[in-house]
Formats: structure tokens, C-alpha cells, sequence
């Protein structure tokens, strides 16, 4: 039985992960902006086999909540086996180049704000010397492209920042796992059109996250092809990229 | 955006919702949505599960997909009485629930479809002759009027509506979550005995002796003709007793893309179908099979509508009652054989007795389902069948249908005015139509 603490539970891909955990009759602490998904989640992972299941309604972008909430999870569980990290928002790329009010917006909420939250936990695991933090990034971060760069250039700063504290971390015994995942059929990419081989259900995707960290791998590609989709995708010379409209 | 249903014709342009809420559901409802010229329109359109009926029930031009309304609400571990939003699968039931020695009452073909598409097409499985739909295992739902009020519904609180929704293809409002019985089983394997039978007639009379048999389902070789027409395997199953409890489990062969629907024609479907037929069988001895080999056989292969090619399948279910059925299914074989017409796979099932659910699909007979691939001359061979289906007295499943007529339907579901009176009252046919409820005049 592990305690697991999920931020930004109203994900998509959150909500699968944290299904296949309560299989797994694990305690679950869930963190979102939505008081009434969080009352039905409550109930819907009880029922599937979590041994408890508490809540907290929670904004990852107000900051000065954030030591207060870890503090609070602590007190109900005492320790923290996994604390996956979920919340973000697909950023509108047009906008966010004319009014630079809404990149930082976009910043605060895939990036900033989980840095925040990632110093938090940090402290506290490495005193507790044992535990896992997982935090969803992107394939968006593995290379800056014209179309997406404020969410990828977030995603990136998330996942730079998440090599550096896996090295910190390392000596207390405490794994830092990134989580990259392509694209996701899930209400976060309603806007675009999907289908086609490269599209996942977020159920596939929380497959491949529990199993990679259940593995404790330090990247984990979700579905595990994007890591050579990435590698071709990286591997282009940028004279050329830069031409490519991606 | 283009979407189709599992028959993959016909498609339809449509706006797709997917509320993540009761609350926003009811919000998409009532809340006037604004239309192509700027000005805002109530809401006209249908709920829409898994996408697992074949033809156009769950297609319009404003489309309420349940996928994000997916969360157990409540369960009874002492009477298997479980709650759940109406776009949780069976998939996900079984899931849960089969490893603690319980299984849903009544499966279709499939797991993959929402328990709200379940109800919504009262469908049936292979014990329909001893059990009935999955309608009357149903102990209560809500439904979402166009009012926006949350009526509860069951065989004792508005009754009536309740009979209306169940089998009601989703005409009477949005089901927002359901209560259904659950029933313990001694072992989710299936203990499976296979018989092989020589032309149409003993098959029906293997189904009626083994009547006592909780599943039955045959596969009919629908291509082989005089003397051993109708010839079949009769597959009888009942669940292990061995304690055992396994959930179905995920296959992993699919369809990645459209194969190209030349490769199905009359002779790959006639050595198909002489191969399957022939396979080697031992009728006296027991074969104990996992629950997903016997009930899902098909679900093992993801996406296999794929290989009907990119125009898509029709699929062909029809019930006529016992005393003509031989006769209608022997017509029927003969009609669709001599138009070189076949089908990998055709199902043939006994019914037991209809309920009161007012479209509700089965009555006490036989039900044979075929695969066809689309074509240009396929259409005019249906409405051929159609009238000898009905003038044995039968009808067309509306889960399966993509194309009958508004007369075909009115004539064989007497009780279409009961719905209708009862939308007209609501005001639900205002607001929940789909391509099919307008094509048969609902």
C-alpha cells in the first residue's frame, strides 16, 4: 500500500493513473481546482479498491498555498510514497506571441508553478530519504518548434530543472521521474483535430506511466515510440527546422 | 468534425461535446448554443456512448459524447447493486467486478459499449432466452429531461418513461447514471460445448433442447446452400464453477488501418465460412474458455470494422417469431446467397419472451445477424429482406439499422406512437433527434 499524492487530479491522464493505483488499494491524495470532480473521483476510486481516498481543492497557480498543502497531505498520511504532478494547460501559441501577459500565464502554470511545488516536496523527501516524484512534461520540451515553443520552452524548463534535482536527490534515495507524453486524446487537446496512428487514450499513456515508474526510469516517453519520434525530430539540422513548418 | 458509428457508414458532420459533469451536461442542454450565423439555437442532438451502433442512432448534427461522464458511483457488496454515470463501459464493470466473483447480467457482443448506449438499445446477450435485456436487469436510472430537471426512473417511479428509455435509443432525454444488479457467479471461465449441426432446422432444434442452457449463441454458415443450408456450431456455454474469477483481458491484435475491401468478396467468405465450419470439433467433450474468448470473440481484434474497407458495413439483425422463423431465416439465406452476398460471420440466436420496453428489439424467436459490405446494390437487397422479415411477422434491430424505412419501421414496432406521445409531451423531440430517429419519422 503506498501513499500517492496527485496534483491536478482532474486530468485526464491523472484520472487514469490514479485508477490503475487504487487497483492497486493504494491510500490517494488528490489536488484540483474542481470541487465537484473531486466528489465524484472520491467515490469512483473507493469503489475500484483504494484503501482512502481524501481531497483538496487547490489552484497550483496561487503559490502561497502550496507549503500549506503539502503540509496538509503530510498530516493525513503521514509520508509520501509518489507524488505525481499533473496540472497544465495547452497553451494558445497566436496569443501568447502578441501579449507576453499570457506567456507568463502559460509559464506560471506548466512551469513555475510546478518548480514551487517541486521545491516543497523536494525538501520534505529528502528528509523522509525515500519516495518518488513523477511530473508530466512534454515531447513539446525535447525541441523548441514554431507552432507550440511557450508551452515546449515551459515543458523544457520543467524537465531541465527535473535532471538537476534528480542528481540532488539521488544521494536521499529519492527518484525524480520525468514523464513525456505525445499526443494525448484528452479534453486538454479538444481544440485540435485527431485520429491517425500517433494519437493515444490517456488509459495507454497511464499504462506506460505506472509501468515506467514502477521501473524508476528518469524518462519516460509515453508511448514509449515517441522516444524516437523525439530522436529523428531532434537529430534534424536546424538550418533546415527552422524552414519546416512544424 | 466527420464521425460514423462502428458500421462506419453513413458519417455525419458534427459538432462533438463531451461534458466532464452532470452539471456541465445540463449545461450544454439548456444553455443556448450559438450557431453558424452568429445567432444561438437550442440544443437538437443525441447522446452518444461508445460509437459501438452500427449505423446512424447515435448520429446528428450536435453530438453529447458521454466518455468524460465515466465514474462509479456507489456499490452494494452484499447485493451487487452498482451505480454508475451512464458512459461507463462494460468493459470497465467487468474489470472491476469479475475478479470479486461478480459479472453483469446481460452482455452483448461486444464489452466496449457505455452502459447509457446499453440501456438506450436494450440490448441483449446471449442468455436472452432465460435472462431478457440488459434493460430489465436495470433498477434504476436518471434521466436528463429537456427541461433540465433529473427524473429517477424504474419499473415503479415514472414507469412509463422508463420503458420509453430503455430500448428508447436515446429519443427521450440523456441517461446520467444508472443503478443495475450486478449477479454472482461461481467462475468467470465458461465451460463451452460445441455442436455441429447439418442445415437450419436441427440447429433451432438443438436451441430448443437445450433451452435449459444459460448462453447459447450458433454461428451459421451463411453462404452453403440446399440440403445444408442454415448448417451450423451451436456454441453452449455456462460459467466454471471452479471459484476462478478473471476479468476479460485486452487482446492484442488490431486493425491498424482500412484493409481494402476487395479482399472480402463471395469466394474469401465462402472458404471462410467452409473452413469454420469444418474446423474440428468434439460435440460430447467440455472446453473450458476465458468469459472474453466466449462472449468477445471479436474484441480480441481492435478496430476489425476496418476490414470492410473504407465504404464501410451494414450489419443485418432481424427477429422473426418462432413459428415462421424457419422459414423467414431459410428465405432470407436464399435471397442473400443467390445475390452473392455473404458474411464472415453470422450469428443465430434464440429469443426468449419481449418485454414492455416500447422499441425494445427482441420478441420470443430468432434473431440472425449478417455482416455485408457496403456496395452500391446492397441497398436494394435489404429493403428485399426487409419485407420477407416482415411479412414473418418480424423486425430490424435499431442498434444495428442504418437504413430501413420510415413504413418498415412504423409497421413493425406498433408501439412507436407510445414514444412519440410521450417526446411530444416532454418536449424531447424538440431536442433529441439523431439521423436515424428522423429518417423513421420518430
Amino acid at each position: 500500500m503506498k501513499n500517492i499524492l496527485v496534483i491536478g487530479a482532474n486530468s485526464a491522464i491523472a484520472r487514469a493513473v490514479s485508477r490503475l493505483y487504487a487497483e492497486e488499494h493504494c491510500r490517494l491524495f488528490l489536488l484540483s481546482r474542481d470541487a465537484e470532480q473531486l466528489a465524484l473521483q472520491k467515490q469512483d476510486l473507493q469503489i475500484r479498491g483504494a484503501t482512502e481516498v481524501d481531497c483538496s481543492v487547490f489552484d497550483a497557480n496561487n503559490f502561497s498555498v502550496h507549503e500549506a498543502v503539502i503540509d496538509q497531505v503530510l498530516d493525513r498520511f503521514g509520508s509520501i510514497d509518489l507524488a505525481f504532478i499533473c496540472h497544465g494547460s495547452l497553451s494558445n501559441q497566436a496569443q501568447c506571441e502578441e501579449n507576453f501577459d499570457s506567456a507568463l500565464q502559460e509559464f506560471n502554470t506548466n512551469a513555475l508553478s510546478v518548480i514551487s511545488l517541486l521545491t516543497c516536496l523536494a525538501r520534505h523527501m529528502s528528509t523522509q530519504r525515500s519516495g518518488c516524484i513523477a511530473v508530466i512534461t512534454s515531447v513539446a520540451g525535447d525541441r523548441g518548434r514554431q507552432s507550440n515553443y511557450v508551452y515546449g520552452s515551459a515543458k523544457a524548463m520543467v524537465s531541465t530543472y527535473l535532471q538537476g534535482l534528480r542528481g540532488r536527490l539521488f544521494e536521499s534515495q529519492v527518484d525524480v521521474i520525468d514523464i513525456r507524453p505525445g499526443f494525448v486524446d484528452t479534453p486538454m487537446t479538444h481544440a485540435i483535430k485527431k485520429g491517425g496512428p500517433l494519437w493515444s487514450s490517456p488509459e495507454k499513456v497511464a499504462h506506460c506511466i505506472v509501468e515506467g515508474i514502477r521501473k524508476r526510469k528518469h524518462t519516460i516517453y509515453a508511448p514509449g515510440y515517441w522516444r524516437l519520434i523525439m530522436l529523428v525530430v531532434c537529430s534534424i539540422p536546424e538550418f533546415l527546422f527552422k524552414r519546416l513548418k512544424l | 468534425m466527420q464521425i460514423h458509428s462502428w458500421g462506419r457508414y453513413p458519417t455525419a458532420d458534427a459538432a462533438l461535446h463531451s461534458p466532464r459533469s452532470p452539471s456541465a451536461l445540463r449545461r450544454l442542454l439548456l444553455d443556448a448554443q450559438p450557431n453558424d450565423s452568429g445567432a444561438t439555437t437550442a440544443f437538437d442532438g443525441i447522446a452518444r456512448g461508445l460509437g459501438r451502433s452500427y449505423g446512424d442512432s447515435a448520429l446528428a448534427s450536435t453530438i453529447v459524447q458521454t466518455r468524460e461522464l465515466d465514474h462509479l458511483l456507489a456499490f452494494d457488496a452484499d447485493t451487487g447493486l452498482l451505480t454508475c454515470a451512464a458512459g461507463v463501459s462494460l468493459d470497465t464493470i467487468l474489470h472491476c467486478f469479475t475478479p470479486r466473483g461478480w459479472f453483469l447480467p446481460v452482455v452483448p457482443g461486444t464489452r466496449f459499449v457505455s452502459v447509457g448506449g446499453a440501456i438506450a438499445s436494450d440490448v441483449h446477450g446471449k442468455n436472452h432466452h432465460l435472462d431478457g435485456t440488459f434493460g430489465q436487469h436495470v433498477h434504476s436510472l436518471r434521466l436528463l429531461q429537456p427541461d433540465g430537471a433529473v427524473l429517477n426512473c424504474s419499473g415503479t417511479e415514472n414507469s412509463a418513461l422508463f420503458h420509453a428509455t430503455c430500448g428508447g435509443m436515446g429519443l427521450t432525454g440523456i441517461i446520467v447514471d444508472a443503478t443495475i444488479n450486478l449477479r454472482r457467479i461461481p467462475g468467470s471461465a465458461i465451460n463451452q460445448r460445441t455442436l455441429r449441426t447439418q442445415h437450419l432446422q436441427e440447429v433451432m432444434e438443438r436451441f430448443e433442447a437445450s433451452a435449459a442452457t444459460t448462453y447459447s449463441v450458433a454461428w451459421l454458415d451463411c453462404l452453403a446452400s440446399g440440403a445444408a443450408l442454415g448448417r451450423s456450431l451451436l456454441f453452449l456455454g455456462e460459467h466454471a464453477t471452479d471459484g476462478h474469477f478473471r476479468a476479460p483481458q485486452r487482446g492484442k491484435l488490431g486493425v491498424p488501418f482500412n484493409s481494402p475491401a476487395f479482399l472480402l468478396n463471395r469466394y474469401s467468405m465462402g472458404l471462410f465460412n467452409a473452413l469454420y465450419y469444418n474446423r474440428p470439433v468434439n460435440s460430447e467433450t467440455e472446453q473450458r474458455i476465458e468469459a472474453g474468448q466466449y462472449f468477445f470473440p471479436l474484441d480480441s481484434i481492435a478496430h476489425w470494422n476496418r476490414l470492410y474497407g473504407r465504404k464501410g458495413f451494414l450489419q443485418y439483425q432481424f427477429v422473426v417469431p418462432d413459428a415462421a422463423a424457419l422459414a423467414a431465416i431459410s428465405l432470407v439465406l436464399q435471397r442473400s446467397s443467390a445475390a452473392g452476398k455473404g458474411s464472415f460471420l453470422s450469428v443465430l440466436k434464440k429469443f426468449g419472451p419481449g418485454n414492455d420496453n416500447i422499441l425494445s428489439f427482441p420478441v420470443q424467436g430468432y434473431t440472425l445477424a449478417m455482416d455485408f459490405k457496403f456496395e452500391n446494390n446492397l441497398l436494394p437487397l435489404l429493403d428485399e429482406l426487409d419485407s420477407i422479415v416482415l411479412d414473418h411477422g418480424g423486425r430490424l434491430y435499431l442498434a444495428k439499422d442504418a437504413r430501413m424505412s420510415e413504413a418498415t419501421f412504423k409497421r413493425s414496432y406498433p408501439r412507436w406512437e407510445e414514444l412519440a406521445q410521450l417526446r411530444a409531451i416532454s418536449g424531447a423531440d424538440r431536442m433529441f433527434n439523431s439521423l436515424q430517429s428522423r429518417r423513421l419519422g420518430l
